[in-house]
């Protein structure tokens, strides 16, 4: 299989890499770059586990070919703190207890963020929405949903 | 909250949330060795089927596969399970289910283990396929062990019920049917086997209980306890799910990875998952009550039948907790309780959260609410005046003399959502598209457990000599925060803070065989010995503190990481001094906890015992509205109370309980994992549908604290009993809105609004291309990507 050369940014660093044209840009993450922080749930875009940043928009990366990273900005939750200094999201999740087993974290953390980058302010329906293709089965959301909303408070303060 | 203790009731940091938000934790499918090779399952193409001949041959000779192994292979026992030893690492000579494995691979990439598995040949004489419990327990019947498909019945008379119906003065006479449900836990199962350095084997992966997962590997090898090795990955959900599944993918592992020399890891894909895994049971439920017209119930007649899939698994112990708690917390002087399970080609059915309570508690709390239909009051006022009492004698005998907080719990969610005016408002409403009704459950259930077996578990406090900790025990934490708890009460007995306290996975090797961490007793157990533990390390300090200082031992307290005054508080060394000097002195600073249950009894034959050494009390409280015209229901009030004894973790009770009404829900709403003729209809997430943040409401969580003696600083569970009331609780007040009662959960749209369920006429579109066996070894091709 002819391989395709992309260049692109993952977490703030360029990348020059030949994938398989028909590799998902979660296995890219996981198995060639060692970013195992994004997680496999379901491969056909329905738990969220493995959201990632495309450019600032939440994206599911089982569903995103590695080719059509070239030329774009990807973040994962690799990318999200700031050396030790965790993202204000981040710190939230541990002050609401939003964090169960975990293995949704990270794609909630993505798509959290997106939904703040863009909606600085959003209601009770709207972080619902925004993690509505997240799944969780250990939280009930409630206290994902509290974590959220409650970043906005602080920067509101701020 | 205030009080006795600094560190017992916050809300503390979960002591494994870091890695989890940061994406450093590492589950599963994260760890990776040198030279590893991809190990591969070939399932059954059959629900049911004689195996005539397997020929691996054509396998062997693809480059790049270096082991195809089939039955004859395992050296050791080739069976396991619990209670029963019937489940097949590999099916020798007959396949039960479509889940069943048939011969394993293992290559040096998922590509070439998938293009391996399509060239095994295999020759089957497909058999009869019996897919109902009711239909499997009659004469004629496809038999899948032994004798007979009837391998459970157990148990519980009280009294008399002729003499109870007689003194009836109506009685109410139900069936009530439940689903299989799948544990959706997010991260799909996984293990990575290494052959151990002198011989065994050590494997890391999503292993709930990793001790009873050890004892079939180093049956299956034929080596001692010793050689194996089983340590947890932190684990992405379990609900009682990654038990046997499990102990079968740890099996084969081991078996490639000492077979082949080299690391082997084993991942399944959601569709894998979904077809092999066990379910929540699906039960039939034949309930009779009398009643007197004032609304005292006389007599209670239940008859249950658990589907028990291909293999015993868990149903021995699920259904006996169901028999035991099928009465519900109410007074009944004449009981007669009959749970049978038997085997079909369906999935095995095993634990799952709640195990063996959803089901009856959906029958009970119906009936519940039929009883006051029929005598004229209201669903709170029956459940109030046949609800247990602190005194109570139970549908066993057991007398219940700790605090029975059923009434408190019971009142605390009525009165949250406002129930009694709304039940009366919304029962007087007239017709509209929209109705909105208020529900009621109530439950009792009995911690850890009980009269199953041996309850016993260990966890290890080491103090490093710069005053640092490490923690360790037996008991798992898979996502629930057991790790948090038992450092906690760590914390609080040795007077520092959290900060100090580094938790260690589990590891078969380097702790006791501390049982299952199941039945909610992680926190009763495992965090009892931790207190046992902590508290061994702290008499030791405490005594060189009193060395060190010439202060009797008797005047030292361990506070805020000093060695303080009892009486002053006044500060004396720090607490790493302390450790510092304590080493020095050659004292032992590691303490071995071990905490073992009070003592329970059962009675088998005559249904009767003290089943649990405590119970624990909860209610649930449910607002929905019904569009009458599409038959949906969105819940959009809902109250959860439990008396967990001491929340030792308060942020982390609240989201037990959040968790718990969401599953729940799903339970009462959503899901079903059908299986028409044995065979699943849902292999991921795109039809087997889960409850999203959309569909869960908020949830108005109190925490009833009633200390119990039998728990550390008086905690008892939670995990289970939050995620066994939200259905009923959802159905009675769909009753509420409706008028119509729902007999068969899920209550989805057909059946809210039809009152029956949509059979499914042929096939879904991705069955219409390809079989089902086909669909999986795609799936494993599409993601293997090149095949």
């Amino acid at each position: 299989m002819k391989l395709v050369l992309i260049r692109t940014t993952i977490n703030g660093r360029r990348y020059d890499l030949e994938v398989r044209p028909n590799m998902t840009l979660l296995d890219l993450l996981r198995d060639e770059l060692g970013l195992t922080g994004t997680k496999r749930g379901c491969e056909v875009g329905e738990c969220g586990a493995c959201t990632v940043l495309m450019n600032g928009q939440a994206v599911n990366s089982c569903l995103v070919l590695a080719p059509q990273i070239d030329c774009q900005e990807v973040l994962t939750v690799e990318g999200l703190a700031d050396g030790e200094k965790l993202h204000s999201l981040q710190e939230s999740f541990l002050d609401h207890d939003a964090v169960h087993c975990g293995f949704c974290t990270p794609g909630m953390l993505m798509s959290a963020k997106d939904l703040l980058d863009h909606t600085p302010d959003p209601s009770e329906h709207e972080v619902r929405t925004a993690i509505s293709g997240n799944l969780c089965r250990c939280s009930g959301y409630q206290q994902i949903v509290d974590a959220i909303k409650d970043v906005e408070g602080e920067k509101r303060k701020t | 909250m205030a009080g006795k203790h600094k560190i017992i009731g916050n809300s503390e940091r979960r002591v494994d949330a870091w890695g989890k938000v940061t994406g450093r934790a590492k589950f599963a499918e994260d760890y990776n060795l040198g030279h590893q090779l991809w190990g591969s399952v070939l399932r059954s193409k059959h629900p049911h089927a004689k195996i005539l001949s397997i020929d691996t041959s054509q396998a062997m000779k693809l480059p790049g596969v270096e082991a195809v192994l089939t039955a004859k292979d395992i050296p050791g026992s080739k069976t396991f399970g619990i209670v029963l030893k019937n489940q097949q690492i590999l099916a020798e000579d007959r396949v039960r289910y479509l889940g069943d494995g048939v011969a394993l691979v293992a290559a040096t990439s998922k590509e070439i283990a998938a293009q391996a598995l399509s060239l095994i040949k295999i020759d089957y004489e497909p058999l009869p396929v019996v897919s109902d419990p009711e239909e499997a327990m009659k004469p004629g019947a496809p038999i899948l062990h032994d004798e007979k498909n009837e391998f459970i019945h157990h148990k519980v008379h009280k009294g008399d019920v002729a003499k109870g119906f007689a003194e009836a003065d109506f009685t109410i006479e139900r069936k009530f049917k439940t689903q299989f449900i799948e544990h959706s836990y997010i991260e799909p199962e996984c293990v990575l086997a290494e052959p151990g350095e002198q011989g065994g084997v050590e494997i890391i992966g999503s292993v709930q209980n990793l001790f009873s997962s050890r004892r079939s590997v180093a049956d299956a090898l034929n080596i001692p306890l010793n050689r194996v090795q089983i340590v947890q990955s932190t684990l992405g959900g379990s609900f009682g799910g990654k038990d046997e599944v499990m102990t079968s993918m740890c099996c084969r592992a081991a078996l490639l990875a000492t077979r082949t020399g080299k690391p082997v890891k084993m991942v399944n894909t959601r569709e894998e998952s979904m077809l092999e895994s066990y379910k929540r049971h699906p039960y039939v439920l034949y309930y009779r009550w009398g009643a007197k017209k004032e609304g005292t119930i006389t007599a209670m007649e239940i008859r249950c039948i658990a589907d028990g899939g291909a293999y015993a698994s868990m149903s021995p112990f699920v259904t006996w907790r169901s028999v035991v708690q099928a009465t519900g917390p109410y007074y009944c002087e004449n009981v007669k309780t009959d749970v049978y399970a038997a085997y079909t080609n369906n999935n095995y059915t095993g634990a799952m959260r709640g195990f063996g309570s959803p089901q009856v508690n959906f029958a009970i709390e119906s009936m519940m609410d039929e009883l006051a239909e029929e005598v004229g009051v209201s669903p709170l006022e029956i459940r109030l005046k046949n609800g247990f009492e602190t005194g109570a004698v139970t549908a066993t005998g057991q007398r219940l003399t700790h605090t029975v907080s059923l009434k408190e719990v019971l009142t605390k969610a009525a009165q949250a959502i406002e129930f009694d005016k709304k039940w009366n408002m919304y029962r007087a409403a007239g017709d509209g598209e929209k109705k909105r009704g208020v529900g009621l459950a109530c439950s009792y259930r009995g911690v850890s457990l009980g009269a199953e077996g041996a309850d016993a578990a260990e966890t290890i406090v080491s103090v490093q000599t710069d005053g640092s900790v490490i923690v360790s025990s037996g008991v798992t934490d898979m996502g629930q925060g057991a790790q948090t708890q038992m450092a906690q009460i760590t914390a609080e007995v040795l007077g520092i803070s959290m900060d100090r306290i580094q938790f260690l996975n589990t590891n078969t090797s380097r702790v006791a065989d501390s049982g299952p961490t199941v039945a909610s007793r992680g926190t009763i157990m495992g965090g009892s010995a931790a207190k046992n533990a902590a508290e061994k390390v702290r008499a030791t300090l405490l005594d060189v503190g009193a060395e060190m200082t010439g202060v009797d031992v008797s005047d030292l307290d361990l506070e805020d990481n000093y060695l303080v005054s009892a009486k002053t508080h006044e500060r004396m060394a720090s607490f790493s001094e302390l450790t510092a000097a304590c080493f020095n002195k050659g004292r032992p600073m590691t303490g071995l906890g071990w905490h073992k249950s009070p003592p329970t009894s059962w009675h088998e034959e005559e249904g009767h015992g003290e089943a649990y050494f405590t119970f624990v009390y909860g209610a649930n409280a449910a607002e929905v509205e019904v569009d009458t015209e599409t038959g949906k229901t969105d819940v959009i009030d809902f109250a959860s109370v439990h008396d967990v004894g001491k929340a030792i973790n308060r942020g982390m009770v609240v989201g037990q309980m959040c968790g718990g009404v969401a599953m729940g829900l799903g339970y009462g709403l959503l899901e079903e994992f059908e299986i028409e003729d044995a065979i699943p209809k849902q292999l991921n997430f795109d039809e087997y549908l889960i409850p999203t943040s959309m569909d869960v409401p908020r949830i108005k969580t109190i925490i009833v604290e009633n200390e119990d003696p039998a728990g550390p600083f008086g905690a008892k569970s939670v995990g289970e009993p939050t995620d066994e009331l939200a259905a009923p609780a959802i159905v009675n007040a769909i009753f509420n809105a409706t008028g119509k009662r729902i007999y068969e959960i899920p209550a989805n749209l057909e059946r809210v609004l039809l009152g029956h369920k949509l059979s499914r006429q042929g096939k879904r579109g991705s069955e219409q291309k390809t079989s089902i066996d086909a669909m999986v070894i795609d799936s494993c091709k599409i993601r293997g990507g090149k095949v």
